[in-house]
């Protein structure tokens, strides 16, 4: 009797590793752990920072008191996770050497330098030749803006939010906390007592920015957080589009990321943000990981658009609502998101588009995988206020499974004021189904071949919205995030 | 070229759910073969089995393709020995385009065989020459793989994969009685355009029909999981006028 040798049904595809979890060995500067009013002033002392943005901190760091004693931490997502004790982490953590921030790449600890080949950052000179501006955040000091000179021509600003404050303090000044305040949330709020650099992007009137610009975040220290504060304003008439790529070695204990991201699209401007988000995902046993609090918004003026693209494939946790303001009239907003979820990670991320002006319009497109024990939650909120007259809504939620003992789940809120608005829902939920991988396997693709074919096929729709090598670069991302003993 | 010897096969996991009750066939080289019988007769298992898909189980027999047993093997390296199944329903895969989906179907091939893979100027020079011999709209084969695609178009696309794959062995599962004239056309095309003497080919159908377009060489009957009678081309036209009946009461089973 011979039996006919079938193919696992169950495919495992849980076995990926994460292929970024080294560590480089710099020397590096600690402050001491846990969070006190005490840190709030070193670290802005260390920064060298002017009052007013210390007694921001420090309102910042008060109100986070508070809320920390009364509500906690936001209980309302659908993540699960043990407690995150505040005193147990490293909340400045630079790499030493660094406190004057590197004139040039000849000043950059070669150490760093190779960590960022490692991650196939295009800095130096392969930085103009892909036509990409990096600055690059490790740990939580920024290292090396590439270009700043070609940009400085254009009188466009991209820098590091600390050079930002020594030298353009009255842009900072102006738009810190326009769009997200200290008191938004938990995790906004300590930020903005604790952040420690980030970047700064200006473009003038009138300039289309004309290369991508990208930052690029690691977290390397054990036991440290990274909070980085991202300011981008685009001025009237302007466009720029700005990418970040986030990666973390391989850590047993859980590393906090909380950021925090202000866009000011004025009039008639325009902002695309991409992501592509990689921090550690955890041991596939769940172990460590990097827990992801982030707050994202940009601000839309008249006839002004921001367009937030999403790729993540990382975190233990993710909790991420990249949304729009649409306060002018005419002004667009758009959100497209690929959020994968595998072994035990947990996303809950999704957007608000929040309708103030006449005739704005918002799409969001999200697309939910979930594979091994992974659960993937879409939450939105789309909000039509009084004054917003033929506000228009479009809202596509995916979800997609692999294997049997994931999940997908799809939380839309919708508060309509305005009767002239008008607003779509679609949601579907799908399988990869056996047609689909025999269909494959019989012209000669492998079950994992086929499996990523069919998985960044459904995500081609979010994907065409990145720049080219970023899209490339997503669908490998997904395939090394899915990659297992399949076969 | 295959051989067949007493195959049984049944539904994984399912108890009593034997479908293949002992099929013998053999195709040589250059052959075209016809497989006829009625609905429910194990047409679509057949096919099924002989790519390797997962649902099924071969529970004795064998099937050999140039004298080895290819039982053990995938269904991806199945295609990689030179075998191809024309499906009667493809799936539809959103987002893949037919090129790229195609482009790494020959990769794949070329890699597991020690070939140089096709460079993407030659690949797409190849593709859209035979897009336009099989007449596919081009503008179709720019959006999803089958999807939106009509029943026609469908077949286009599983000749098209035929002409770029160029497989040695051609399974093509027609078992649908439902095919209009033009997907006929389409598929006889397909299949005298590639008859070689390199080439073999079994074509499953439930009518006669489409043996007006494709002679065949031999013409097997099955009935209930067995092959009941073989023959040559006329024996199609012979079920064409008295259709399955006495097949399937010496079968006896349930007409």
């Amino acid at each position: 009797m011979t039996n006919q040798n079938t193919i696992s049904r169950e495919s495992d595809l849980s076995g990926g590793e994460y292929k970024w979890g080294f560590v480089t060995d710099v020397e590096t500067d600690l402050a001491p752990k846990g969070l006190s009013e005490d840190i709030v002033r070193l670290i802005s002392a260390k920064k060298e920072e002017p009052g007013w943005l210390l007694e921001w901190r420090l309102r910042a760091y008060r109100h986070w008191v508070k809320l920390n004693e009364s509500e906690g931490e936001p209980d309302w997502a659908m993540i699960d996770y043990p407690g995150i004790d505040y005193q147990d982490i490293y909340y400045y953590a630079a790499p030493k050497g660094t406190n004057e921030a590197p004139k040039s790449l000849d000043d950059v600890d070669p150490e760093m330098l190779a960590t960022f080949e490692k991650l196939g950052i295009p800095l130096q000179e392969r930085a103009a030749l892909a036509g990409v501006a990096v600055d690059a955040v490790f740990d939580s000091v920024s290292v090396a803006t590439t270009m700043e000179k070609q940009l400085g021509e254009l009188g466009i600003i991209f820098c590091s939010f600390g050079n930002a404050v020594k030298n353009h303090p009255e842009l900072v000044k102006k738009y810190l906390g326009s769009v997200v305040p200290y008191t938004d949330n938990f995790f906004a709020t300590l930020n903005a007592a604790v952040f420690t650099d980030g970047s700064f992007v200006y473009i003038p009137p009138g300039v289309k920015c004309p290369i991508e610009l990208m930052t690029y975040f690691r977290i390397n220290t054990e036991g440290s957080g990274q909070f980085e504060r991202t300011l981008i304003i685009a001025d009237e008439g302007a466009y720029v589009s700005y990418l970040e790529g986030c990666t973390a070695p391989f850590r047993k204990t859980s590393q906090l990321h909380a950021a925090t991201v202000e866009l000011v699209a004025l009039d008639n401007s325009e902002i695309k943000y991409s992501t592509i988000q990689n921090w550690f995902p955890g041991t596939p046993d769940g172990e460590g990981g990097v827990y992801n609090f982030v707050t994202k918004r940009g601000r839309a003026d008249t006839d002004a658009k921001i367009s937030w693209t999403q790729v993540e494939t990382g975190s233990a946790i993710t909790w991420k609502y990249p949304s729009v303001i649409l306060k002018g009239d005419n002004s667009v907003g758009e959100f497209f998101s690929v959020a994968l979820a595998n072994n035990h990670q947990q996303a809950d991320t999704g957007t608000k588009m929040i309708h103030i002006g006449k005739n704005t319009k918002s799409t969001i497109v999200s697309k939910g995988i979930s594979a091994g024990k992974g659960n993937n939650t879409y939450r939105g909120q789309v909000q039509i206020m009084p004054g917003a007259e033929n506000a228009v809504n479009h809202t596509q939620c995916d979800s997609l499974l692999v294997g049997d003992e994931c999940g997908a789940h799809t939380v839309p809120y919708i508060e309509v004021r305005n009767p002239t608005a008008r607003l779509e829902h679609e949601a579907s939920t799908s399988k990869v189904s056996d047609d689909q991988l025999f269909y494959l396997m019989a012209r000669g693709l492998s079950e994992e071949e086929a499996h990523h074919m069919i998985i960044t096929g459904w995500s081609r729709e979010v994907f065409k919205e990145l720049p080219f090598e970023f899209a490339l670069e997503a669908a490998q991302l997904l395939k090394v995030s899915l990659e297992g003993a399949v076969g | 070229m295959l051989e067949i010897k007493n195959l049984h096969a049944s539904v994984v996991d399912i108890d009593d759910s034997e479908i293949l009750r002992g099929i013998d066939l053999t195709v040589n080289k250059g052959e075209v073969h016809a497989i006829m019988g009625p609905n429910g007769s194990g047409k679509s298992t057949l096919v099924n089995v002989l790519m390797g898909r997962f649902d099924y189980e071969v529970t004795a027999g064998d099937i050999l393709v140039n004298n080895e047993s290819i039982l053990a093997l995938r269904p991806d390296q199945r295609a990689h020995l030179g075998m191809f199944l024309a499906f009667q329903y493809p799936a539809e895969i959103p987002g893949v385009r037919p090129w790229q989906f195609l482009k790494a179907a020959l990769d794949s091939k070329a890699e597991a065989n020690g070939e140089e893979k096709m460079s993407v100027r030659t690949f797409s020079k190849l593709f859209d020459e035979k897009v336009e011999a099989v007449g596919i709209n081009p503008n179709l084969v720019k959006r999803s793989l089958n999807e939106g695609f009509s029943g026609g178009e469908k077949k286009r696309n599983e000749m098209l994969q035929l002409e770029v794959l160029k497989p040695t062995l051609a399974v093509l599962d027609e078992t649908d009685s439902g095919l209009d004239v033009d997907a006929l056309r389409i598929v006889a095309e397909g299949v005298n355009s590639m008859r070689s003497p390199e080439r073999s080919f079994i074509v499953v159908t439930h009518y006669q029909r489409l043996l007006n377009y494709i002679t065949p060489d031999v013409v097997h009957i099955l009935v209930n999981g067995k092959i009941v009678k073989a023959g040559g081309a006329e024996l199609a036209l012979e079920v064409e006028k008295n259709g399955y009946k006495s097949y399937l009461a010496a079968a006896g089973a349930n007409a």
